[in-house]
């Protein structure tokens, strides 16, 4: 059993074991994106022009903020974010 | 040629005082046999002191390959390994004799029996069944990371109806399946609506994360059978928006052999086997036939018994016939029966101490099944508890004349349940207005005991819409 835990998948193995990617959007049109700012210099002028390109397909765009990038987003946020939006964009690294 | 020289093998346990009383034997039979002589060990490699060349069994690799019960044993072996004969325990002339060297342990008793062979403990065979024995698990194997939590890994995998699952780990499942003669790769049927084909391995699998004990799996293995059976039509029963979900109620010697309740709060909480026997077909539906809710699940509201709805039938009263008897089956056969229902509805009844007044009483609640005025789409089961029974009892009346009592009183004039009838829109089509009809379609209401001692209370499990040939029938299955 060691190094790590093996447990018996219970499936019927159709689908792969890793964990599966939530289904993605079909379109954007009429659907709410969040846009994650992790608090990273110029982050923000970055994310204003993935807006633009956000409300030009007709989506509705919502902006959050981390209060700091080196730590994870606070679980009020990620409840706040889910509970808004259609999908999120979370803008990374520099 | 000379006949090859025997060799002996020793397996031993420094726990076991009788291995310890003949480690001077120990020291004759190296004498004697040299290089000839092994000896292994299977709980502290530091013993015997004696023979600095003993070998480290704790693996139990050896003891079972050569399938030791007690120790001391002392095997003779071929010159390829195999085994010629063995003796244990220790019993000097047997010993003398087997061995050939005549003073052996001349100053010991003449007989000590030995211990049981670690190999033996409790739950150590499927430990090493998985270890040295035949590779019977075929399902994939999940690897944890070494941080992740089991039981969190276990959620967010899906596998899970919303409450904490038992990690199916190897061993479990393996435990699982030794209670069952079915080979772990035998196929009992494809389970909708995914139609996959279901290995009686996936059902242990999904057994072991409802919390079943081993003993529970062959009635498991009866419930998922029941349930693949056409008539029950578990695909449909798993699409509809209705409350439905399979009930299982068991019958026969199993329910007190694996202490099911089917008495105080039957249809409650608290009672293990009860418990996880219906979760365990919930969740093999949800994981190997994928019916998730909110996918090919589309209940409007569902109900509790989604989780498990299962419990035992009170078979306390000899002159009353079972479910499974009503079904053809005999007292004596273990059968569980799956009936596609939803929540329980109690009838009070405190006033009735006749059979007639109680038979109209129960009519009249089971008339509220699906709707006061539908007639003919959903069964029924009646659970009638053993204050109701007794009332019963006292009047006279058999089991077959509460059936009969309970046809008459369902039968009801098309006028008062037409749609529109009592100004209100739901009821039945305007074409049986002029005609009788019964509130339950032919082998449509079921009656069961069950309960508590105490309280006039009997219940209603209201069936599926689409009961009958168009949908869902109880079926049943012996095993």
């Amino acid at each position: 059993m060691s190094p790590s835990t093996i447990l018996l998948d219970p499936t019927s193995e159709l689908v792969t074991a890793e964990r599966q990617l939530l289904p993605r959007l079909s379109s954007l049109a009429g659907k709410t994106v969040g846009l994650l700012d992790i608090s990273k210099p110029r982050g923000k002028e970055f994310l204003d022009e993935v807006e633009q390109a956000l409300l030009a397909l007709g989506a509705k765009v919502k902006r959050y903020a981390k209060p700091t990038f080196t730590r994870i987003a606070p679980l009020e946020l990620n409840q706040r974010i889910s509970s808004e939006c259609d999908a999120v964009i979370e803008g990374l690294a520099d | 040629m000379p006949a090859a020289t025997p060799s002996y093998a020793l397996i031993v346990k420094k726990d076991c005082p009788t291995c310890a009383l003949i480690e001077p034997v120990i020291a004759q039979l190296a004498a004697r046999f040299a290089s000839a002589l092994s000896v292994y060990v299977q709980d502290d490699h530091s013993f015997p002191a004696s023979f600095p060349e003993r070998i480290d069994d704790t693996s139990l690799a050896y003891s079972y390959a050569h399938n030791i019960e007690i120790v001391p044993t002392l095997l003779r072996l071929h010159a390829d390994g195999t085994e010629q004969a063995r003796i244990f325990g220790w019993d000097k002339k047997q010993w003398q004799q087997f061995t050939g060297v005549a003073d052996l342990g001349q100053k010991l008793v003449a007989f000590k029996p030995g211990c049981g062979s670690k190999t033996l403990d409790p739950g150590m065979e499927a430990v090493l069944v998985l270890k040295f024995g035949p590779q019977l698990l075929k399902a994939r194997a999940v690897a944890l990371a070494d941080a992740e939590d089991i039981m969190e890994a276990c959620f967010e995998r899906g596998w899970s109806d919303g409450l904490p699952v038992v990690p199916p780990t190897p061993l479990r499942v393996l435990r699982m399946l030794r209670a069952t003669t079915r080979a772990a790769d035998e196929i009992i049927g494809r389970v909708p609506p995914d139609n996959v084909p279901c290995s009686v391995e996936k059902v242990a699998i999904n057994a072991v994360l409802a919390g079943c004990k081993p003993e529970y799996f062959p009635t498991v293995l009866a419930s998922v059978t029941a349930a693949l059976q056409d008539q029950f039509c578990l695909h449909g029963l798993l699409c509809t928006t209705y409350f439905s979900s399979p009930v299982l109620i068991v019958n026969g010697p199993v329910t007190r052999q694996i202490g099911m309740n089917g008495g105080v709060n039957a249809l409650g909480q608290g009672n293990r086997a009860n418990a996880t026997i219906g979760r365990a077909l919930q969740l093999l539906v949800r994981n190997v036939g994928g019916g998730i809710p909110g996918g090919i699940d589309r209940a409007t509201l569902g109900n509790p018994g989604k989780y498990t709805y299962c419990f035992a039938e009170d078979e306390s009263d000899s002159d009353w016939p079972s479910l499974a008897m009503d079904r053809g089956f005999e007292r004596g056969d273990s059968v569980v029966s799956l009936f596609a229902g939803d929540g329980l509805q109690g009838v009070v009844d405190q006033q009735s101490r006749s059979p007639e007044s109680l038979a109209k009483s129960l009519a009249l609640s089971l008339r509220t099944v699906a709707h006061h005025k539908l007639f003919a789409m959903a069964d029924a089961i009646l659970i009638i508890s053993p204050e109701h029974r007794r009332v019963f009892r006292q009047g006279g009346w058999t089991k077959a004349n509460v059936r009969d009592a309970l046809y008459s009183e369902l039968m009801i004039a098309g006028t008062e349940i037409v749609r529109g009838a009592h100004g209100i829109a739901e009821g039945m089509p305007e074409k049986f207005r002029d005609k009788i009809l019964n509130k339950f379609r032919d082998d449509g209401l079921h009656i069961v005991s069950a309960g508590g001692k105490a309280g006039l209370f009997s219940a209603v499990i209201g069936g599926w819409v689409a009961s009958g040939e168009r949908g869902s029938q109880l079926v049943s299955q012996k095993f």
